[in-house]
Protein backbone atom coordinates (compact mmCIF):
# COMPACT_ATOMS: atom_id res chain seq x y z
CA UNK A 1 0.00 0.00 0.00
CA UNK A 2 1.35 3.42 -1.01
CA UNK A 3 0.58 6.56 0.96
CA UNK A 4 0.56 9.98 -0.74
CA UNK A 5 0.28 13.21 1.24
CA UNK A 6 -1.14 16.26 -0.55
CA UNK A 7 -2.28 19.77 0.24
CA UNK A 8 -5.62 20.60 -1.36
CA UNK A 9 -5.47 23.90 -3.26
CA UNK A 10 -9.15 24.13 -4.13
CA UNK A 11 -9.75 26.69 -1.38
CA UNK A 12 -7.63 28.63 1.16
CA UNK A 13 -8.24 26.02 3.90
CA UNK A 14 -5.43 23.96 2.42
CA UNK A 15 -6.50 20.63 3.97
CA UNK A 16 -3.79 18.01 4.31
CA UNK A 17 -5.12 15.02 2.38
CA UNK A 18 -3.83 11.46 2.63
CA UNK A 19 -4.41 9.09 -0.27
CA UNK A 20 -3.89 5.35 0.11
CA UNK A 21 -2.99 3.73 -3.18
CA UNK A 22 -2.79 0.15 -4.32
CA UNK A 23 -0.59 0.41 -7.38
CA UNK A 24 -2.37 2.99 -9.53
CA UNK A 25 -5.71 2.46 -7.80
CA UNK A 26 -7.00 4.85 -5.14
CA UNK A 27 -8.13 2.90 -2.10
CA UNK A 28 -8.95 5.63 0.39
CA UNK A 29 -8.90 9.43 0.58
CA UNK A 30 -8.88 11.06 4.02
CA UNK A 31 -8.19 14.44 5.60
CA UNK A 32 -10.34 16.41 3.15
CA UNK A 33 -13.09 18.59 4.59
CA UNK A 34 -15.31 18.49 1.53
CA UNK A 35 -15.94 16.62 -1.70
CA UNK A 36 -13.86 19.03 -3.78
CA UNK A 37 -10.80 17.87 -1.88
CA UNK A 38 -11.40 14.27 -2.86
CA UNK A 39 -11.85 15.18 -6.52
CA UNK A 40 -8.63 17.18 -6.43
CA UNK A 41 -6.68 14.41 -4.69
CA UNK A 42 -7.88 11.69 -7.07
CA UNK A 43 -6.81 13.71 -10.09
CA UNK A 44 -3.47 14.63 -8.52
CA UNK A 45 -2.47 11.05 -7.82
CA UNK A 46 -3.73 9.53 -11.06
CA UNK A 47 -3.38 12.22 -13.71
CA UNK A 48 -1.65 15.39 -12.47
CA UNK A 49 -1.53 18.15 -15.11
CA UNK A 50 -0.26 21.74 -15.23
CA UNK A 51 -0.16 24.76 -17.52
CA UNK A 52 3.49 25.54 -18.26
CA UNK A 53 4.67 29.11 -18.79
CA UNK A 54 8.13 30.10 -19.96
CA UNK A 55 9.89 32.43 -22.41
CA UNK A 56 11.31 32.12 -25.92
CA UNK A 57 13.93 34.28 -27.63
CA UNK A 58 12.78 36.77 -30.26
CA UNK A 59 14.83 37.91 -33.24
CA UNK A 60 14.37 41.45 -34.57
CA UNK A 61 11.81 42.49 -31.97
CA UNK A 62 11.42 45.40 -29.58
CA UNK A 63 11.95 42.92 -26.73
CA UNK A 64 14.49 40.10 -26.49
CA UNK A 65 12.06 37.56 -25.06
CA UNK A 66 8.42 36.69 -25.54
CA UNK A 67 6.42 34.93 -22.83
CA UNK A 68 4.57 31.76 -23.85
CA UNK A 69 2.31 29.08 -22.35
CA UNK A 70 0.87 25.68 -23.15
CA UNK A 71 -2.59 26.18 -24.66
CA UNK A 72 -3.98 23.68 -22.15
CA UNK A 73 -2.74 21.50 -19.29
CA UNK A 74 -0.02 18.98 -19.99
CA UNK A 75 1.02 16.01 -17.83
CA UNK A 76 3.09 17.17 -14.88
CA UNK A 77 5.88 14.76 -15.79
CA UNK A 78 6.32 16.50 -19.17
CA UNK A 79 6.94 19.97 -17.76
CA UNK A 80 10.72 20.01 -17.91
CA UNK A 81 10.79 18.38 -21.37
CA UNK A 82 8.49 21.14 -22.50
CA UNK A 83 10.73 23.92 -21.16
CA UNK A 84 13.80 22.20 -22.65
CA UNK A 85 12.20 21.96 -26.08
CA UNK A 86 11.76 25.74 -26.09
CA UNK A 87 15.19 26.63 -24.80
CA UNK A 88 17.14 26.88 -28.00
CA UNK A 89 14.56 28.13 -30.44
CA UNK A 90 14.01 31.73 -31.54
CA UNK A 91 11.01 33.31 -33.22
CA UNK A 92 10.92 36.21 -35.66
CA UNK A 93 9.14 39.42 -34.63
CA UNK A 94 6.35 40.44 -34.83
CA UNK A 95 4.67 38.09 -32.38
CA UNK A 96 1.03 38.40 -31.28
CA UNK A 97 -0.80 36.99 -28.30
CA UNK A 98 -2.19 33.58 -29.32
CA UNK A 99 0.35 32.91 -32.13
CA UNK A 100 1.45 29.27 -32.17
CA UNK A 101 5.15 29.21 -31.30
CA UNK A 102 5.51 25.42 -31.41
CA UNK A 103 2.93 22.76 -32.11
CA UNK A 104 2.74 19.46 -30.23
CA UNK A 105 5.38 20.33 -27.64
CA UNK A 106 7.33 17.34 -26.28
CA UNK A 107 4.85 14.86 -27.75
CA UNK A 108 1.97 16.11 -25.62
CA UNK A 109 -0.25 17.08 -28.53
CA UNK A 110 -0.52 20.56 -26.98
CA UNK A 111 0.59 23.79 -28.69
CA UNK A 112 2.77 26.51 -27.23
CA UNK A 113 1.23 29.95 -27.77
CA UNK A 114 2.55 33.47 -27.23
CA UNK A 115 1.18 35.46 -24.27
CA UNK A 116 2.63 38.84 -25.22
CA UNK A 117 2.79 41.09 -28.26
CA UNK A 118 6.29 41.89 -29.48
CA UNK A 119 6.48 44.30 -32.42
CA UNK A 120 9.30 44.62 -34.95
CA UNK A 121 12.11 47.06 -34.30
CA UNK B 1 1.02 75.02 -19.19
CA UNK B 2 -0.56 71.86 -20.57
CA UNK B 3 -3.60 70.80 -18.65
CA UNK B 4 -5.84 67.74 -18.33
CA UNK B 5 -8.93 66.88 -16.37
CA UNK B 6 -7.37 63.71 -14.95
CA UNK B 7 -3.71 62.76 -14.85
CA UNK B 8 -2.87 59.20 -13.79
CA UNK B 9 0.57 58.48 -12.36
CA UNK B 10 1.61 54.94 -13.36
CA UNK B 11 0.48 52.73 -16.26
CA UNK B 12 0.20 49.38 -14.46
CA UNK B 13 -3.09 47.53 -14.05
CA UNK B 14 -4.31 50.12 -11.54
CA UNK B 15 -3.56 53.12 -13.77
CA UNK B 16 -5.05 51.41 -16.83
CA UNK B 17 -8.30 50.37 -15.13
CA UNK B 18 -8.67 53.83 -13.56
CA UNK B 19 -8.22 55.47 -16.98
CA UNK B 20 -10.76 53.19 -18.68
CA UNK B 21 -13.33 53.79 -15.97
CA UNK B 22 -12.82 57.58 -15.92
CA UNK B 23 -13.26 57.68 -19.67
CA UNK B 24 -16.43 55.57 -19.51
CA UNK B 25 -17.70 57.96 -16.85
CA UNK B 26 -17.61 60.75 -19.40
CA UNK B 27 -14.19 62.39 -19.05
CA UNK B 28 -12.19 62.66 -22.26
CA UNK B 29 -9.22 64.72 -21.14
CA UNK B 30 -7.12 61.99 -19.51
CA UNK B 31 -3.36 61.39 -19.54
CA UNK B 32 -1.40 58.41 -18.17
CA UNK B 33 2.26 58.98 -17.30
CA UNK B 34 4.46 55.85 -17.18
CA UNK B 35 8.20 55.74 -16.51
CA UNK B 36 8.73 52.35 -18.18
CA UNK B 37 8.98 51.76 -21.93
CA UNK B 38 5.63 49.99 -22.04
CA UNK B 39 2.27 49.95 -20.26
CA UNK B 40 1.30 47.05 -18.00
CA UNK B 41 3.46 47.57 -14.92
CA UNK B 42 4.68 44.62 -12.93
CA UNK B 43 2.44 42.25 -14.93
CA UNK B 44 4.91 42.34 -17.83
CA UNK B 45 7.35 40.26 -15.85
CA UNK B 46 4.74 37.96 -14.26
CA UNK B 47 4.63 35.41 -17.08
CA UNK B 48 2.98 32.72 -14.95
CA UNK B 49 -0.75 32.13 -15.14
CA UNK B 50 -3.38 32.68 -12.48
CA UNK B 51 -4.50 36.22 -13.28
CA UNK B 52 -8.01 37.30 -14.03
CA UNK B 53 -10.08 34.43 -12.62
CA UNK B 54 -12.52 36.91 -11.08
CA UNK B 55 -12.57 39.47 -13.88
CA UNK B 56 -12.48 37.31 -17.01
CA UNK B 57 -13.43 33.88 -15.58
CA UNK B 58 -10.33 32.39 -17.14
CA UNK B 59 -6.75 32.03 -16.05
CA UNK B 60 -4.49 34.43 -17.88
CA UNK B 61 -0.79 35.14 -17.65
CA UNK B 62 0.31 38.60 -16.45
CA UNK B 63 1.10 39.99 -19.93
CA UNK B 64 -2.23 38.72 -21.32
CA UNK B 65 -4.17 40.31 -18.48
CA UNK B 66 -2.35 43.61 -18.98
CA UNK B 67 -2.96 43.53 -22.73
CA UNK B 68 -6.74 43.32 -22.24
CA UNK B 69 -6.64 46.67 -20.44
CA UNK B 70 -4.06 48.18 -22.80
CA UNK B 71 -6.39 47.30 -25.69
CA UNK B 72 -9.25 49.14 -23.97
CA UNK B 73 -7.04 52.18 -23.38
CA UNK B 74 -6.11 52.20 -27.08
CA UNK B 75 -9.70 51.67 -28.27
CA UNK B 76 -10.96 54.49 -26.09
CA UNK B 77 -8.20 56.75 -27.38
CA UNK B 78 -6.84 57.54 -23.93
CA UNK B 79 -3.52 59.39 -24.09
CA UNK B 80 -0.37 58.12 -22.42
CA UNK B 81 3.30 59.00 -22.35
CA UNK B 82 5.93 56.29 -21.87
CA UNK B 83 9.51 56.68 -20.62
CA UNK B 84 8.15 59.56 -18.58
CA UNK B 85 9.07 59.77 -14.93
CA UNK B 86 6.97 61.89 -12.60
CA UNK B 87 9.30 63.78 -10.27
CA UNK B 88 6.95 65.83 -8.18
CA UNK B 89 3.31 66.73 -7.67
CA UNK B 90 2.31 69.90 -5.89
CA UNK B 91 -0.70 70.31 -3.62
CA UNK B 92 -2.19 72.48 -6.38
CA UNK B 93 -1.95 69.40 -8.65
CA UNK B 94 0.82 70.65 -10.87
CA UNK B 95 2.82 67.61 -12.00
CA UNK B 96 6.51 67.86 -12.83
CA UNK B 97 7.75 65.07 -15.09
CA UNK B 98 10.75 64.34 -17.26
CA UNK B 99 11.38 62.44 -20.49
CA UNK B 100 13.93 62.48 -23.33
CA UNK B 101 11.84 64.35 -25.88
CA UNK B 102 10.47 67.11 -23.69
CA UNK B 103 13.01 67.29 -20.88
CA UNK B 104 11.48 68.61 -17.67
CA UNK B 105 7.89 69.74 -18.08
CA UNK B 106 4.81 70.64 -16.06
CA UNK B 107 1.19 69.59 -16.41
CA UNK B 108 -1.80 70.92 -14.53
CA UNK B 109 -4.53 68.46 -13.52
CA UNK B 110 -8.00 68.93 -12.08
CA UNK B 111 -7.76 65.49 -10.49
CA UNK B 112 -4.80 63.19 -9.93
CA UNK B 113 -4.92 59.40 -9.54
CA UNK B 114 -1.92 57.90 -7.78
CA UNK B 115 -1.18 54.41 -9.23
CA UNK B 116 2.58 54.01 -8.77
CA UNK B 117 2.45 50.42 -7.48
CA UNK B 118 4.96 49.08 -5.00
CA UNK B 119 8.57 48.04 -4.83
CA UNK B 120 10.38 45.26 -3.04
CA UNK B 121 11.82 45.71 0.41
CA UNK B 122 15.57 45.83 0.08
CA UNK B 123 18.12 43.74 1.87
CA UNK B 124 19.31 46.83 3.72
CA UNK B 125 16.22 46.37 5.84
CA UNK B 126 17.23 42.79 6.59
CA UNK B 127 20.13 43.01 8.96
CA UNK B 128 22.10 40.07 7.63
CA UNK B 129 25.67 40.43 8.91
CA UNK B 130 28.82 39.89 6.87
CA UNK B 131 30.04 40.91 3.43
CA UNK B 132 27.84 41.93 0.55
CA UNK B 133 29.06 39.59 -2.19
CA UNK B 134 27.59 39.38 -5.70
CA UNK B 135 24.76 36.90 -6.15
CA UNK B 136 22.18 38.48 -3.86
CA UNK B 137 19.05 39.59 -5.70
CA UNK B 138 15.55 40.54 -4.81
CA UNK B 139 13.13 37.96 -6.20
CA UNK B 140 11.53 40.58 -8.44
CA UNK B 141 14.88 41.57 -9.93
CA UNK B 142 15.61 37.91 -10.65
CA UNK B 143 12.16 37.62 -12.23
CA UNK B 144 12.91 40.54 -14.50
CA UNK B 145 16.32 39.12 -15.48
CA UNK B 146 14.99 35.65 -16.30
CA UNK B 147 11.68 36.57 -17.92
CA UNK B 148 12.49 39.78 -19.76
CA UNK B 149 16.19 39.53 -20.49
CA UNK B 150 16.65 35.77 -20.64
CA UNK B 151 19.48 35.78 -18.09
CA UNK B 152 19.89 33.32 -15.23
CA UNK B 153 21.18 34.91 -12.01
CA UNK B 154 22.74 31.62 -10.79
CA UNK B 155 22.62 27.84 -10.59
CA UNK B 156 22.32 26.94 -6.91
CA UNK B 157 19.76 28.99 -5.11
CA UNK B 158 18.52 29.66 -1.58
CA UNK B 159 15.46 31.85 -1.15
CA UNK B 160 14.75 33.89 1.96
CA UNK B 161 11.09 34.78 2.38
CA UNK B 162 8.09 32.84 1.14
CA UNK B 163 6.22 35.69 -0.52
CA UNK B 164 4.59 34.86 -3.83
CA UNK B 165 7.38 36.28 -5.99
CA UNK B 166 9.93 34.07 -4.22
CA UNK B 167 7.73 31.00 -4.67
CA UNK B 168 7.10 31.74 -8.33
CA UNK B 169 10.83 32.21 -8.88
CA UNK B 170 11.64 28.91 -7.14
CA UNK B 171 9.61 27.13 -9.83
CA UNK B 172 10.83 29.31 -12.66
CA UNK B 173 14.51 28.82 -11.89
CA UNK B 174 14.04 25.07 -11.31
CA UNK B 175 12.43 24.72 -14.73
CA UNK B 176 15.32 26.70 -16.22
CA UNK B 177 17.74 24.14 -14.79
CA UNK B 178 18.80 25.68 -11.48
CA UNK B 179 18.78 23.80 -8.18
CA UNK B 180 16.66 25.58 -5.58
CA UNK B 181 17.78 24.10 -2.29
CA UNK B 182 15.45 25.59 0.26
CA UNK B 183 13.04 28.44 1.00
CA UNK B 184 13.39 29.90 4.49
CA UNK B 185 10.58 31.89 6.10
CA UNK B 186 11.01 33.91 9.28
CA UNK B 187 7.36 33.67 10.26
CA UNK B 188 5.64 30.47 11.41
CA UNK B 189 3.40 30.68 8.32
CA UNK B 190 3.99 31.56 4.69
CA UNK B 191 2.89 34.90 3.29
CA UNK B 192 2.36 33.27 -0.09
CA UNK B 193 -0.78 31.80 -1.61
CA UNK B 194 -1.31 28.09 -0.81
CA UNK B 195 -1.56 27.24 -4.43
CA UNK B 196 1.89 28.70 -5.03
CA UNK B 197 3.36 26.64 -2.19
CA UNK B 198 1.94 23.45 -3.70
CA UNK B 199 2.65 24.18 -7.36
CA UNK B 200 6.00 25.96 -6.97
CA UNK B 201 7.62 24.10 -4.05
CA UNK B 202 5.89 20.76 -3.38
CA UNK B 203 5.80 19.91 -7.11
CA UNK B 204 9.61 20.05 -7.18
CA UNK B 205 10.35 18.74 -3.71
CA UNK B 206 11.74 22.10 -2.56
CA UNK B 207 11.63 22.28 1.25
CA UNK B 208 9.96 25.24 2.99
CA UNK B 209 11.47 25.93 6.40
CA UNK B 210 9.13 28.02 8.51
CA UNK B 211 10.50 30.00 11.48
CA UNK B 212 13.95 30.06 9.87
CA UNK B 213 16.19 32.88 8.75
CA UNK B 214 19.58 33.54 7.18
CA UNK B 215 22.18 34.22 9.87
CA UNK B 216 25.31 34.26 7.72
CA UNK B 217 26.34 34.67 4.09
CA UNK B 218 29.59 33.02 3.00
CA UNK B 219 31.84 34.34 0.24
CA UNK B 220 33.51 37.68 -0.44
CA UNK B 221 33.30 38.22 -4.20
CA UNK B 222 30.37 35.93 -4.94
CA UNK B 223 27.98 34.12 -2.62
CA UNK B 224 29.39 30.67 -1.75
CA UNK B 225 26.80 29.60 0.77
CA UNK B 226 24.36 30.72 3.42
CA UNK B 227 23.70 29.60 6.97
CA UNK B 228 20.12 29.17 8.11
CA UNK B 229 18.96 28.93 11.71
CA UNK B 230 15.64 28.35 13.39
CA UNK B 231 14.17 31.35 15.21
CA UNK B 232 12.26 31.50 18.47
CA UNK B 233 8.89 33.20 18.96
CA UNK B 234 10.46 36.63 19.09
CA UNK B 235 12.28 36.01 15.82
CA UNK B 236 15.73 35.51 17.40
CA UNK B 237 17.97 32.73 16.00
CA UNK B 238 18.24 29.70 18.30
CA UNK B 239 21.91 28.74 18.86
CA UNK B 240 22.77 25.22 17.77
CA UNK B 241 20.16 25.07 14.98
CA UNK B 242 22.46 26.40 12.25
CA UNK B 243 22.58 24.56 8.93
CA UNK B 244 24.81 25.43 5.98
CA UNK B 245 23.67 25.46 2.38
CA UNK B 246 26.29 25.85 -0.37
CA UNK B 247 24.85 28.08 -3.12
CA UNK B 248 25.85 30.83 -5.57
CA UNK B 249 22.65 32.85 -5.34
CA UNK B 250 20.44 34.19 -2.56
CA UNK B 251 17.04 35.54 -3.53
CA UNK B 252 15.20 37.82 -1.14
CA UNK B 253 11.42 37.78 -1.16
CA UNK B 254 10.78 39.70 2.00
CA UNK B 255 7.82 41.78 1.11
CA UNK B 256 6.58 44.71 -0.89
CA UNK B 257 6.17 48.29 0.11
CA UNK B 258 3.98 50.90 -1.61
CA UNK B 259 5.96 53.44 -3.64
CA UNK B 260 4.88 56.69 -2.01
CA UNK B 261 7.71 59.20 -2.38
CA UNK B 262 5.49 61.33 -4.61
CA UNK B 263 2.54 61.11 -2.22
CA UNK B 264 4.74 62.05 0.73
CA UNK B 265 6.21 64.93 -1.23
CA UNK B 266 2.80 66.46 -1.85
CA UNK B 267 1.71 66.08 1.75
CA UNK B 268 -0.67 63.13 1.44
CA UNK B 269 -1.49 61.70 4.86
CA UNK B 270 -0.18 58.14 5.24
CA UNK B 271 -1.43 55.03 7.04
CA UNK B 272 1.38 53.36 8.98
CA UNK B 273 -0.22 49.90 8.69
CA UNK B 274 -0.39 49.92 4.87
CA UNK B 275 2.45 52.39 4.10
CA UNK B 276 -0.10 53.83 1.67
CA UNK B 277 -2.31 56.92 1.75
CA UNK B 278 -5.23 57.26 4.14
CA UNK B 279 -8.35 57.37 1.93
CA UNK B 280 -12.07 57.93 2.33
CA UNK B 281 -14.95 55.99 0.74
CA UNK B 282 -14.15 57.61 -2.63
CA UNK B 283 -10.51 56.45 -2.43
CA UNK B 284 -9.66 60.13 -2.14
CA UNK B 285 -6.70 61.18 -0.01
CA UNK B 286 -6.66 64.09 2.43
CA UNK B 287 -5.93 66.33 -0.57
CA UNK B 288 -9.17 67.03 -2.40
CA UNK B 289 -9.19 65.62 -5.94
CA UNK B 290 -6.21 63.32 -5.35
CA UNK B 291 -7.15 59.62 -5.46
CA UNK B 292 -5.13 56.42 -4.95
CA UNK B 293 -5.59 52.79 -6.03
CA UNK B 294 -3.73 49.53 -6.53
CA UNK B 295 -0.49 48.61 -4.84
CA UNK B 296 0.40 52.19 -4.02
CA UNK B 297 -2.63 52.24 -1.73
CA UNK B 298 -2.08 48.83 -0.13
CA UNK B 299 -0.31 45.72 -1.40
CA UNK B 300 -2.68 43.38 -3.26
CA UNK B 301 -2.14 39.72 -4.10
CA UNK B 302 -4.81 39.44 -6.77
CA UNK B 303 -4.73 41.78 -9.71
CA UNK B 304 -8.50 41.42 -10.17
CA UNK B 305 -9.07 43.39 -6.98
CA UNK B 306 -6.55 45.99 -8.17
CA UNK B 307 -8.62 46.50 -11.31
CA UNK B 308 -11.86 46.66 -9.34
CA UNK B 309 -10.48 49.19 -6.86
CA UNK B 310 -8.92 51.27 -9.63
CA UNK B 311 -12.19 51.37 -11.57
CA UNK B 312 -13.83 52.87 -8.49
CA UNK B 313 -11.06 55.47 -8.19
CA UNK B 314 -11.44 56.38 -11.86
CA UNK B 315 -15.18 56.80 -11.57
CA UNK B 316 -14.86 58.91 -8.43
CA UNK B 317 -12.20 61.13 -10.02
CA UNK B 318 -14.57 61.65 -12.96
CA UNK B 319 -17.38 62.66 -10.58
CA UNK B 320 -15.02 65.07 -8.88
CA UNK B 321 -14.07 66.72 -12.17
CA UNK B 322 -17.75 67.00 -13.14
CA UNK B 323 -18.48 68.62 -9.79
CA UNK B 324 -20.74 65.74 -8.78
CA UNK B 325 -18.70 64.59 -5.83
CA UNK B 326 -20.04 66.65 -2.97
CA UNK B 327 -17.70 68.32 -0.55
CA UNK B 328 -17.12 66.09 2.43
CA UNK B 329 -19.79 66.70 5.01
CA UNK B 330 -19.00 66.99 8.66
CA UNK B 331 -20.50 63.55 9.06
CA UNK B 332 -17.65 61.14 8.63
CA UNK B 333 -17.73 57.67 10.07
CA UNK B 334 -14.40 56.18 11.06
CA UNK B 335 -13.55 52.61 10.08
CA UNK B 336 -11.63 51.04 12.93
CA UNK B 337 -9.54 47.88 12.52
CA UNK B 338 -9.54 45.87 15.77
CA UNK B 339 -8.80 42.41 17.18
CA UNK B 340 -6.89 40.63 14.47
CA UNK B 341 -7.57 43.14 11.69
CA UNK B 342 -4.45 45.14 10.77
CA UNK B 343 -6.00 47.81 8.60
CA UNK B 344 -9.00 48.69 6.50
CA UNK B 345 -9.19 50.53 3.17
CA UNK B 346 -10.88 53.00 3.23
CA UNK B 347 -10.34 54.59 6.65
CA UNK B 348 -13.41 56.82 6.70
CA UNK B 349 -16.86 56.89 5.13
CA UNK B 350 -19.00 59.89 4.34
CA UNK B 351 -22.43 58.23 4.01
CA UNK B 352 -23.72 61.02 1.75
CA UNK B 353 -20.96 60.35 -0.75
CA UNK B 354 -20.89 56.57 -0.70
CA UNK B 355 -22.38 54.30 -3.38
CA UNK B 356 -25.24 51.92 -2.58
CA UNK B 357 -22.64 49.40 -1.45
CA UNK B 358 -19.01 49.85 -0.53
CA UNK B 359 -16.31 47.18 -0.51
CA UNK B 360 -14.02 47.47 2.49
CA UNK B 361 -10.77 45.55 2.06
CA UNK B 362 -8.57 44.52 4.95
CA UNK B 363 -5.84 42.18 6.09
CA UNK B 364 -5.54 40.12 9.25
CA UNK B 365 -2.40 39.90 11.36
CA UNK B 366 -2.29 36.13 11.93
CA UNK B 367 -3.92 32.87 10.83
CA UNK B 368 -7.38 32.26 12.38
CA UNK B 369 -9.39 29.10 11.83
CA UNK B 370 -13.15 28.70 12.31
CA UNK B 371 -13.63 32.33 13.11
CA UNK B 372 -16.07 35.12 12.34
CA UNK B 373 -15.44 38.35 10.49
CA UNK B 374 -17.62 40.90 12.27
CA UNK B 375 -18.54 44.53 11.80
CA UNK B 376 -19.89 46.67 14.63
CA UNK B 377 -21.81 49.91 14.13
CA UNK B 378 -20.63 51.69 17.27
CA UNK B 379 -21.37 48.98 19.88
CA UNK B 380 -23.87 46.95 17.92
CA UNK B 381 -22.82 43.98 15.84
CA UNK B 382 -24.52 44.23 12.44
CA UNK B 383 -22.51 41.77 10.38
CA UNK B 384 -21.01 38.42 11.28
CA UNK B 385 -19.68 36.03 8.68
CA UNK B 386 -18.29 32.59 9.42
CA UNK B 387 -14.91 31.85 7.88
CA UNK B 388 -13.12 28.52 7.91
CA UNK B 389 -9.81 30.30 7.66
CA UNK B 390 -8.37 33.78 7.28
CA UNK B 391 -4.65 34.38 6.78
CA UNK B 392 -2.33 37.39 6.43
CA UNK B 393 -1.42 36.36 2.88
CA UNK B 394 -4.96 36.70 1.54
CA UNK B 395 -6.79 39.99 1.45
CA UNK B 396 -10.29 39.95 2.92
CA UNK B 397 -13.31 42.11 2.22
CA UNK B 398 -16.72 42.98 3.59
CA UNK B 399 -19.50 44.96 1.93
CA UNK B 400 -21.26 47.81 3.65
CA UNK B 401 -24.71 48.86 2.52
CA UNK B 402 -25.57 52.56 2.43
CA UNK B 403 -29.18 52.06 3.39
CA UNK B 404 -28.15 50.22 6.51
CA UNK B 405 -25.64 52.89 7.48
CA UNK B 406 -28.17 55.69 6.98
CA UNK B 407 -30.52 53.99 9.45
CA UNK B 408 -27.98 54.57 12.23
CA UNK B 409 -28.10 58.29 12.71
CA UNK B 410 -25.25 59.58 14.78
CA UNK B 411 -23.07 56.58 13.87
CA UNK B 412 -19.45 57.43 14.69
CA UNK B 413 -17.39 54.31 14.07
CA UNK B 414 -17.60 50.99 12.25
CA UNK B 415 -15.27 48.45 13.79
CA UNK B 416 -14.08 45.43 11.82
CA UNK B 417 -12.72 42.52 13.85
CA UNK B 418 -12.05 38.80 13.90
CA UNK B 419 -13.96 36.87 16.54
CA UNK B 420 -12.90 33.37 17.41
CA UNK B 421 -15.63 30.77 17.72
C1 LIG C 1 5.92 38.97 -8.70
C2 LIG C 1 4.46 39.18 -8.58
C3 LIG C 1 3.60 38.11 -8.81
C4 LIG C 1 2.22 38.29 -8.78
N1 LIG C 1 1.42 37.22 -9.07
C5 LIG C 1 0.06 37.41 -9.15
C6 LIG C 1 -0.83 36.33 -9.57
O1 LIG C 1 -0.40 35.20 -9.79
N2 LIG C 1 -2.15 36.58 -9.69
C7 LIG C 1 -2.65 37.83 -9.44
O2 LIG C 1 -3.85 38.05 -9.60
N3 LIG C 1 -1.83 38.85 -9.02
C8 LIG C 1 -0.50 38.68 -8.87
N4 LIG C 1 0.32 39.73 -8.47
C9 LIG C 1 -0.29 40.98 -8.05
C10 LIG C 1 -0.56 42.02 -9.16
O3 LIG C 1 0.26 41.79 -10.25
C11 LIG C 1 -0.28 43.38 -8.63
O4 LIG C 1 -1.06 43.53 -7.49
C12 LIG C 1 -0.61 44.47 -9.66
O5 LIG C 1 0.29 44.41 -10.73
C13 LIG C 1 -0.53 45.84 -9.04
O6 LIG C 1 -0.86 46.83 -9.99
P1 LIG C 1 -0.46 48.36 -9.85
O7 LIG C 1 -0.89 49.01 -11.09
O8 LIG C 1 -0.94 48.87 -8.56
O9 LIG C 1 1.13 48.37 -9.74
P2 LIG C 1 2.28 48.08 -10.83
O10 LIG C 1 1.94 46.93 -11.69
O11 LIG C 1 3.54 48.00 -10.05
O12 LIG C 1 2.29 49.39 -11.73
C14 LIG C 1 2.76 50.65 -11.28
C15 LIG C 1 3.30 51.42 -12.45
O13 LIG C 1 3.61 52.75 -12.06
C16 LIG C 1 4.81 53.15 -12.67
N5 LIG C 1 5.42 54.22 -11.87
C17 LIG C 1 5.81 54.17 -10.56
N6 LIG C 1 6.33 55.36 -10.19
C18 LIG C 1 6.26 56.19 -11.26
C19 LIG C 1 6.66 57.55 -11.48
N7 LIG C 1 7.23 58.28 -10.53
N8 LIG C 1 6.44 58.08 -12.72
C20 LIG C 1 5.86 57.32 -13.70
N9 LIG C 1 5.48 56.04 -13.53
C21 LIG C 1 5.68 55.48 -12.34
C22 LIG C 1 5.63 51.87 -12.69
O14 LIG C 1 6.65 51.91 -13.66
C23 LIG C 1 4.58 50.82 -13.01
O15 LIG C 1 4.42 50.58 -14.36
C24 LIG C 1 1.70 39.57 -8.46
C25 LIG C 1 2.57 40.63 -8.19
C26 LIG C 1 3.93 40.46 -8.22
C27 LIG C 1 4.83 41.63 -7.90
S1 LIG D 1 -10.81 19.68 1.00
FE1 LIG D 1 -12.44 21.18 0.70
S2 LIG D 1 -12.20 22.53 2.48
FE2 LIG D 1 -10.30 21.38 2.34
S3 LIG D 1 -8.92 22.70 1.10
FE3 LIG D 1 -9.95 21.28 -0.31
S4 LIG D 1 -11.73 22.44 -1.05
FE4 LIG D 1 -11.00 23.47 0.82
Amino acid sequence: MDIRNLTCISCPMGCQITVEMNGSEVVRVSGNTCKRGEVYARKEVTDPTRIVTTTVRVAGGKADMVSVKTRSDIPKGKMSDCVKALKDIAVEAPVHIGDVIMSDVAGTGVDIIATKNVSKI
Amino acid sequence: MESYDIVIIGGGPAGLAAAVSAKRSGISSILILERDKELGGILNQCIHNGFGLHTFKEELTGPEYAQRFIDQVEELGIGYRLNTMVMEISREKVITAVNREEGLFEIRAKAVILAMGCRERSRGALNIPGYRPAGIYSAGTAQRLVNMEGLMPGREVVILGSGDIGLIMARRMTLEGAKVKVVAELMPYSGGLKRNIVQCLDDYGIPLKLSHTVVDIKGKERVEGVTLAEVDQSGKPIPGTEEEYPCDTLLLSVGLIPENELSNGMGVEMNSATSGPVVNESLETNIEGVFACGNVLHVHDLVDFVSEEAAAAGKNAASYVKGELRAESARTIRLVPAEGVRYTVPSTIDPDRMDETLTVRFRVGAVYKNCFVSAYFDDERVLRRKRQIVAPGEMEEIRLVKEQILKYSGLKAITVKIEEA
